[in-house]
């Protein structure tokens, strides 16, 4: 037997590194939690960043007969630096981040595969996102003015693709081939299958974004003949920022469902399999989104056109959302034989998985060429809810591991305060906007339009809630920074849970494991404790 | 408090460089993949005009004035099935311990990659055509290009695993079968292009 000591990490404590000492570890520190906590904390600062843009449109749009707030020349270039935020940003750093840090942990492995690549995705997103920060800065971007820097524009985003692939390709590799013996594909944890499915969905996806980025590139910066020089970067570029290629990130917060609602009720996962399939099923989105075309269900033809169009909307539109649904309705089939105790982690992952069930099931509908909701807001609520309801399953899965990530236990009752006033954010910032696309309010924009209904309250709600979500945001960094200040030791497996990651010391040490354990299951720690915690055992 | 698992044997990773060579093969592969759609959609949407001959209507998408040399396409296109055969030498090599020869597979396979680059160049310098002279002209550097730069990282890749050998790395056959699978996925990549933007146009 493995007897682990969980005391490990106690001979470090005492040492106070020097600020440049300090940064010099976080810069070149090739420990995947290390990696994942900078791609967290970078990704819950645009995750703010967003929030307050989202307000300020909101805002805005309240007088859509003259601008008061921002500048009407730039709102262009304003709206793709904030979609670009929202998606590439925040929704898919902040979930690979909390990947790259757990995954290893939970598949028994005492490294990430190729740490210094992770290492690279990090500091090259980060790089990336600067570019893209001063092309905007410097009038670039889609509708930009300067040439250059609209150029600047595409090489950054082209780079954040690369960096996000390249962390992809090293959580995908961890779960592939460095799993604790015993350890079969069936049975690995439910957050490191998401984690996988995404991966590798990404890592077939973002590509495409990036071969159009070259042909992009190379027309603006030599020719502008093909593709309607930076008119066209939207134009062509747009699909890497709606649904349903965001499904593809998203399955991660789904999985921190899947993950934390077995362990709430204290009982194991029913019906895993399907749990898995469904969280499978999520990434199916990657077929709708490198074909780059908008897969609508027209029952204006004929039987048979309507036919022919409902097979490629259920295939492209359909899929993802049965996905969805399925995983978040059978990891809540654990409830059924199991006691639970609603605790912070699987409050905010249900909240979460549930706005992303709202804005999976709004893509549906929006799909539907009847519902005639195309280029309204309808799509930026979609967008909204679904990267709102992600950070909010992000929250549910920063709690469910800070033991681990941070050597820290949340308090529960915050947190699910946090959680809360997030998802009263996020219904609030998406759902006006669903009303207003039902009114013909026009995407991307902050004025000149005008129809029957109260735009001012709409808008004004909308702002709100995305100033409730930032408020939610700065609230979790809060309790996080003031527990981790406050020195309070987290016990090794205060969750009373499944996976491996819960065997090893909190925090987890360097290289996780003094000794890689074998495993019999899917539940490995579940197998090690006495029957009695396991209700119905 | 303590937790007890059963321990396990000491293990590496299994097959890591392998399985993500194979990833960055997919990756490659969807790459291009995306660009040969982006190229067909355009080609699809191109005007239609008399071909030179005047016998038949074609799309109006590659300039009249424009000719491929075929024979430097085409010699790439036989060229890449050779390097793959010469990287699966190599793997035959690793495997029997063979480090001479596996080395001078590697050899081959980086001459093939640089010959490859040549040829490239030399269609580009046949063609002489500019890069901003049209959508056709844009495109066309845009996408053998791309496939210009998969090739020197299979270069380099070839490098790397060829110095390790030299370097007398016997154990290296994980890294050599991973070479081998990037460059079938690059023979697989290029025969889709080929046939799509030299033999389709």
């Amino acid at each position: 037997m493995t007897t682990i000591d969980t005391q490990v990490g106690a001979t470090t404590q005492g040492t106070v590194p020097s600020f440049v000492t300090a940064t010099g570890h976080w810069v070149t520190s090739a420990d995947h939690k290390k990696i994942g906590r900078l791609f967290i904390g970078w990704s819950l600062i645009h995750a703010i960043e967003v929030a307050v843009i989202g307000a300020l449109f909101g805002f805005e749009r309240i007088s859509p007969s003259h601008m008061q707030i921002l500048n009407g020349d730039s709102i262009i270039q304003l709206d793709a630096y904030y979609n670009h935020l929202l998606v590439l940003g925040t929704l898919a750093p902040l979930l690979l981040g909390i990947a790259i840090a757990v995954v290893p942990m939970q598949v028994g492995s005492k490294a990430i595969s190729f740490p210094r690549l992770a290492q690279f995705s990090f500091w090259s997103w980060l790089f990336g996102s600067g570019l893209v920060l001063v092309s905007i800065l410097g009038n670039g971007g889609p509708g930009g003015g300067n040439a250059d820097m609209v150029d600047l524009y595409l090489l950054g985003v082209a780079t954040v693709c690369v960096a996000l692939i390249a962390g992809s390709v090293s959580v995908a590799t961890t779960v592939l081939t460095s799993r604790a013996p015993g350890m079969q594909l069936d049975i690995i944890p439910s957050f490191s299958w998401s984690a996988l499915v995404g991966s590798i969905a990404t890592l077939l996806s973002l590509p495409v974004a990036i071969g159009t980025i070259i042909y992009l590139y190379v027309d603006h910066e030599h020719a502008k003949v093909a593709f309607d020089g930076n008119s066209g970067v939207s134009k062509w570029l747009g699909w890497v920022l709606t649904t349903p290629q965001i499904f593809v990130f998203v399955v991660m917060a789904l999985g921190v469902l899947a993950e934390v609602a077995p362990v709430t009720a204290r009982t194991r996962q029913p019906q895993r399999a399907a749990v898995l399939v469904g969280l499978a099923l999520v990434t199916t989105a990657v077929l709708g989104a490198v074909t780059q075309t908008s897969h609508m269900l027209d029952t204006s033809g004929s039987g048979s056109d309507t036919i022919k169009s409902a097979i490629f909307f259920l295939l492209f539109n359909g899929l993802p959302l049965l996905g969805v649904v399925a995983s978040v309705a059978v990891a809540l089939l654990s409830f059924k034989d199991g006691s639970p105790s609603v605790n912070a982690p699987f409050g905010a992952a249900l909240l979460g998985a549930f706005m992303v069930l709202l804005g999976a099931l709004s893509s549906f509908i929006a799909h539907i060429t009847s519902v005639d909701v195309a280029g309204t807001t309808f799509a930026e609520g979609t967008t909204l809810a679904i990267v709102y309801g992600s950070v909010l399953a992000s929250v549910g899965a920063l709690t469910y591991w800070a033991p681990k990530l941070w050597g820290v236990v949340l308090p529960d009752q915050k947190v699910l305060g946090v959680a809360a006033l997030g998802t009263i954010g996020t219904v609030l910032a998406a759902l006006p906007l669903f009303i207003a696309g039902f009114q013909k309010q026009p995407k991307g924009a902050a004025f000149g339009f005008d129809y029957d209904g109260p735009i001012a309250l709409w808008n004004l709600i909308s702002g709100i809630g995305s100033l409730l979500v930032v408020v939610s945001v700065l609230g979790f960094i809060g309790l996080l920074v003031k527990e981790v200040r406050s020195g309070a030791q987290a016990p090794d497996d205060p969750w009373n849970a499944h996976t491996l990651e819960w065997s090893i010391p909190s925090p987890a040490p360097t290289n996780n494991f003094a000794e890689l354990p074998k495993v019999f299951s899917s539940e490995p720690l579940l197998d090690a404790k006495p029957a009695h915690q396991e209700v119905g055992s | 408090m303590t937790l007890a698992l059963p321990a396990a044997p000491q293990q590496s990773p299994r097959r890591q460089t392998l399985v993500a060579t194979a990833l960055v093969a997919a990756s490659a592969a969807m790459l291009m993949a995306g660009m040969l759609a982006m190229w067909l959609k355009f080609r699809a949407g191109a005007p239609t005009r008399e071909s030179s001959d005047g016998l038949k209507i074609i799309k109006d998408w590659m300039p009249k004035d424009v000719t491929i040399p075929e024979v430097a396409a085409n010699t790439m296109f036989v060229t890449f099935p050779v390097a793959a055969l010469m990287a699966q030498w190599a793997v035959y090599c690793a495997k029997r311990k063979d480090s001479q020869h596996r080395s001078l597979a590697l050899a081959i396979v980086a001459v093939i990659g640089l010959a490859i680059v040549n040829a490239q160049v030399a269609v580009y310098a046949q063609m002489e055509i500019g890069l901003a002279d049209g959508a056709f002209q844009t495109m066309f550097y845009a996408i053998t290009g791309t496939m210009l730069l998969l090739v020197a990282g299979g270069v380099a890749f070839t490098l790397v695993a060829l110095f390790r050998s030299v370097g007398g790395r016997d154990d290296d056959q994980q890294v050599i079968s991973a070479h081998a699978l990037y460059w079938y996925s690059l023979t697989a990549i290029f025969t889709a292009m080929w046939f799509v933007v030299y033999v389709q146009k």
